[in-house]
Order: C-alpha cells, then sequence, then structure tokens
C-alpha cells in the first residue's frame, strides 16, 4: 500500500511540473467537443445521439493523454530504477490510480462543459455519474496496461489507440447504452444491464492486468 | 500407413458433406437457397474463434516458458484466426443482405465478429511495432491474453443487452438444436469435419515452424563455432 501510494505521489508531482498529461487530455476534450457542437448544433440531436458522441469524446480524449503514463519513464529512461525500488503490482496500481484521477479531472470539466453546449438533458443524474464512475475504472484498467505494452514499441501514439480500442470497447458499448437509459429516466433498475455489464468488466480486466503486468515490466 | 486411411477417409466423408449440402439436406422455409452458406459459415466463424484460443494458449505457454517457438505457434494460430474471421464476415455480410436487405448493421453477432477482426489486427500491428525478438514475443502473448479475457463478453454479455436477430441454431438460451434431421447430419458432419482438416493444416504448417526455427538454431551454432 505504501508503495503505491509513494509511485502515486511521485507521478502527481511529476505531472505538476509539467503538465502534459492533463493539458493534452483536457484540450483534446475541448477541441473535439467544439468540433461536434459546430457540425450538429444545439436542439437537434436526440438522446441515442448525444450519450454515443459523449463516451466517443471522452474515450478519444482518454486515449490522448492515458498513455503517457509509461511512456515518460521510457523517454527519460526511469523505468530500469523504478523495477529496482518498487514491485510490479505497486507501479501497477499506483499508474492506474493515476490514470483514474486523470479521467476525474477530465469528466469534471467535460459533463458540465458537454451538457451546456449540447443541451443534453439528464433524467437521472445519479445513474449518469455512477455510470461514469464505474466506467472510469474500465477505461483506467485497460488503458493502463495497454499503455505499459505499448511504451515499449515505436510509432506509440498511433498504435495506443488501435491496440486499446478492441479491448475498451465493452465499456464504450455499455457506457452509451447506460448513459442513453440515464438521460431517457431517472430509475436505476432501467439501467440495471448495463451497469452490471461495466462492473464485470472492469473488475475482469483489472485482474487481468495485475496478473499479467509482471511478464510486460520485468525484461 | 493409418494416416493415409485417415486422409482417404477424410477425403471421401468431406465430399460426401459438401454434396449433402448442395443435393440432400432439405431448405428451410423462408429462407430458400441462402440456407446452405449455414453449412460453411458456421465452421468459418467456429474456427475463427477455435484459433484464437488457441493464440492464447500458445500465448500462456510463451509466457510460462519463455520458448520462442511458442510464440510461432501462436503467430501462425492468429494467421489462420484472422482468415476465418474474414471468411465468416464476408459469409455473413452476403447472406444478410439477402435476408436483411443489408450487408452491415451492427446485429450483436456482427458487432463481435468484427471486434475479433480488431483484436487480430492489433495483434499484428503490435507485432510490426516491435523489432527485438523476446519483447516482441512477450508483449504480444501478453495482449493476446488480455484481449482473450475480454472475448466473452462479447459472446454472452453483450447479446443480452441487445436483441439480436441472427438465427441461433446452435448457440441459444435454451441449448436446443432447431434443424431438421438431414440438415443436422450435414450440419454437424460439416462442422466436425472442417475442424479436423483445418486442424490438420495447422499442423502441418507448424511442423514447417518448428523446422525453420530448427534450421534457424543450427546456423547460429554454426557461424558461433566458426568465430
Amino acid at each position: 500500500m505504501k508503495q503505491t501510494y509513494l509511485i502515486l505521489i511521485k507521478d502527481l508531482q511529476q505531472e505538476f511540473k509539467t503538465r502534459y498529461a492533463i493539458n493534452a487530455i483536457l484540450l483534446f476534450a475541448i477541441v473535439t467537443l467544439s468540433a461536434v457542437s459546430f457540425a450538429i448544433g444545439t436542439f437537434t440531436a436526440g438522446e441515442q445521439v448525444l450519450s454515443a458522441l459523449f463516451w466517443v469524446i471522452l474515450f478519444f480524449s482518454s486515449m490522448s493523454g492515458l498513455s503517457h503514463i509509461f511512456i515518460r519513464e521510457e523517454e527519460t529512461q526511469t523505468a530500469d530504477t523504478l523495477k529496482l525500488v518498487a514491485r510490479p503490482v505497486h507501479i501497477f496500481l499506483g499508474k492506474f490510480i493515476f490514470n483514474l484521477l486523470l479521467l476525474i479531472a477530465l469528466e469534471v470539466v467535460l459533463v458540465p462543459l458537454f451538457i451546456a453546449v449540447m443541451n443534453f438533458q439528464i433524467a437521472g443524474f445519479g445513474v449518469f455519474t455512477l455510470t461514469l464512475f464505474i466506467g472510469n475504472f474500465g477505461l483506467a484498467g485497460g488503458g493502463t496496461m495497454v499503455a505499459a505494452i505499448i511504451s515499449k514499441a515505436s510509432a506509440k501514439g498511433a498504435l495506443f489507440t488501435v491496440l486499446s480500442f478492441p479491448i475498451l470497447l465493452p465499456v464504450l458499448i455499455s457506457g452509451i447504452s447506460a448513459t442513453k437509459k440515464a438521460a431517457e429516466q431517472g430509475a436505476l433498475s432501467g439501467a440495471q444491464n448495463e451497469l452490471q455489464a461495466l462492473l464485470a468488466y472492469s473488475v475482469i480486466i483489472i485482474t487481468a492486468s495485475i496478473l499479467l503486468f509482471d511478464y510486460v515490466w520485468n525484461e | 500407413m493409418l494416416v493415409k486411411i485417415g486422409k482417404w477417409l477424410l477425403f471421401i466423408l468431406f465430399a460426401l458433406t459438401i454434396t449433402g449440402v448442395f443435393v440432400w439436406a432439405p431448405l428451410r422455409e423462408g429462407l430458400g437457397e441462402f440456407t446452405r452458406v449455414i453449412y460453411f459459415h458456421v465452421p468459418a466463424a467456429w474456427m475463427a474463434v477455435l484459433f484464437f484460443l488457441l493464440a492464447a494458449y500458445y500465448s500462456y505457454r510463451y509466457l510460462q516458458t519463455k520458448e520462442l517457438l511458442f510464440d510461432a505457434y501462436a503467430q501462425i494460430s492468429n494467421e489462420m484466426g484472422i482468415l476465418f474471421a474474414v471468411l465468416a464476415t464476408a459469409t455473413g455480410s452476403i447472406w444478410a443482405k439477402q435476408i436483411w436487405h443489408s450487408y452491415w448493421n451492427w446485429d450483436p453477432r456482427e458487432t463481435s465478429i468484427f471486434i475479433l477482426l480488431l483484436i487480430y489486427g492489433a495483434y499484428f500491428s503490435l507485432r510490426s511495432a516491435l523489432e527485438q525478438e523476446d519483447r516482441r514475443a512477450r508483449l504480444s502473448a501478453v495482449y493476446s491474453l488480455l484481449a482473450f479475457v475480454t472475448v466473452p463478453f462479447f459472446v454472452f454479455i453483450v447479446p443480452r443487452i441487445y436483441f439480436s436477430l441472427h438465427p441461433d441454431p446452435v448457440i441459444n438460451v435454451q441449448g436446443k438444436v432447431n434443424m431438421e434431421a438431414r440438415q443436422r447430419i450435414v450440419f454437424f458432419s460439416s462442422l466436425i469435419l472442417q475442424t479436423v482438416f483445418f486442424l490438420w493444416v495447422f499442423n502441418i504448417r507448424r511442423t514447417q515452424v518448428k523446422l525453420k526455427m530448427m534450421i534457424r538454431r543450427y546456423q547460429e551454432t554454426q557461424t558461433f563455432k566458426e568465430k
């Protein structure tokens, strides 16, 4: 636990120095949101389209920032030192929590903006928040693991999206469906299937990542 | 001798099955001639999943043993898998055009085969981006297993959330086969024979890869001795 916490604090401090990931992810979200808003305009799109657009923006913005956590270690050549000071599980968990915080920061900015710009009316805000909360675990879990894989490869940026997409698609599919139901009706029981699927997926992907991370990290 | 008999048996049975598909098996009402695609489409989809499983198995073995041969096996499993995934997608899509009047409409089953194709594509693009041999083997094995973990989700959970139009003679909730007796015979013999046949093809390919690896290792030791 202590090691996980220390890794997280170290990454947070490094992030505060450069502010690379948070800038990239927020600006990407704002740019995409404005592009979508220009193209569609207010008052025209229904819940189905809006919830799909919301997840597409969320997904691709997170794709622009989540991989930075491991690429940074390779670029500054600090990965080997990190191998010496901490165990793989703690490194993974520390970086996973960092990405989780990054996603929450993204959503804190993106959700109010999206609601304001696209005139997205949500009947069940609680269900919507719950969907985002569980979805974050899935996105951050899969994203962190794929980031660790691609940090060793060439052409990192393009590869990250290509590799993440099939793995994270369950989050996208059930997230879109749950958001649509939350927008239509406030009841939790309406989106029960999707939320269960999201939760199951998050648990599975995080467990598999922790089990497999040893093989990625140790050469 | 036994192998030779087996090959002839396979040949004769295969010929009989293919004849049966076009002549003996009755057509289903409402589908007409398009019933016949099931005898090739379902085995192709099944083979795609089977080779995906094999690739995951060999990836697991590679991570356990660090033997490069298993990585090569995983690669050829994925190569065969992508071939069958494309075949299943193409046959299914043509069938959908005739029956549903569109080549593609994101039915849950179409989504799941599409994901399979995407995973195979991502696997090969990851391989091409990694140059060091052991690193490539290790990371692509991890990716293969990670993708393998998410596949049951598409097979079991997504079709439960979304309504599917896809006919399900084998994989349905009741676990029953909705076919006439003669259709069932032809269908299952086609499924079993194709599985045996393509596993045999896979085995030949595996032997080829193994021999290549042996030759390479032999040459490496020779050059090492010369030095």
